[in-house]
């Protein structure tokens, strides 16, 4: 049993810390705003809710300590982070900051110029 | 053009019921764990400034028709109210007691007049904080 909840708390810590530092590199070695937002949005959530799980099974299985206030992190974490990530990119988009040269798409600006256009008429 | 923050707006209105959860909660556990009134107000004061961003200064005030001015000036007087309440029992200025109580449904609990020194402190940093963020932000 203490094997088992020793592998966990490692692996749940160890992945966490590895997420975020993928995280990292994708802001360093992503091209655009809008790439590098979703690498850190994406890995630093799932990181950090790893390294919050870990934390709370160490105080539960060795000090027998419930501790909900890193449930409560968990919970806010996961609930905020997507949203701020959206936000700052959405407020990237409105303040007219240019996608990566190479991308193909942009549905967002079709659409923009059709409302502009309706308005219009 | 009216801006559509609907993502925004839907997120707070379940965040900000743990913000001020966790708030009331860093305040009355300030005897036994780390946090107090300065830490809960803040937190509060950071709830409402939340709301504060997601919504304009008018829909808030009329969410909430505190007048913060008042709510500063309530806290100084709990806090120095506990604290000259105690020469009227001749003991020094700023003198605590506390008593253990036996609550129905609580159970036994420790009430301390330093809870309500700690609530005067509580109610001075949320109406300074809102105070200052509301004058600047209202200045056009």
């Amino acid at each position: 049993m203490s094997v088992i909840v020793n592998f966990l708390i490692g692996f749940f810590v160890l992945a966490g810390a590895f997420l975020c530092l993928i995280a990292t590199f994708g802001v360093i070695r992503l091209p655009d705003v809008y790439t590098r937002n979703h690498a850190a949005s994406k890995a630093t959530t799932l990181g950090v809710m790893s390294i919050l799980l870990g934390t709370f099974l160490y105080f539960y299985a060795f000090l027998d300590h419930f501790n909900s206030r890193l449930i409560l992190g968990f919970v806010f974490i996961f609930m905020t982070s997507p949203v701020s990530g959206h936000l700052i990119n959405r407020a990237a988009y409105n303040s007219g900051i240019k996608l990566w040269d190479r991308s193909v798409r942009d549905d967002l600006k079709e659409y923009n110029e059709q409302v502009l256009k309706k308005d219009k008429l | 053009m009216k801006v559509n923050n609907i993502i925004l707006e839907t997120s707070i209105k379940v965040l900000l019921f743990i913000i001020t959860l966790f708030s009331v909660y860093i305040f009355t556990a300030g005897h036994y764990y780390p946090g107090g009134g300065f830490i809960g107000g803040l937190m509060t004061a950071g709830a409402i400034v939340l709301l504060l961003i997601t919504y304009d200064i008018k829909t808030v005030s009329a969410i909430l028709p505190v007048n913060y001015r008042i709510l500063t000036a309530i806290g100084l007087l709990l806090a120095a109210g506990t604290s000259v309440g105690a020469m009227l029992f001749n003991v020094p200025f700023l003198t605590h007691v506390f008593t253990d109580i036996e609550l129905p449904l609580l159970g036994e609990i420790s009430l301390h007049t330093a809870t309500i020194f700690d609530l005067g402190v509580y109610f001075v940093v949320v109406g300074v904080t809102m105070t200052i963020i509301q004058t600047i932000g209202e200045d056009e």
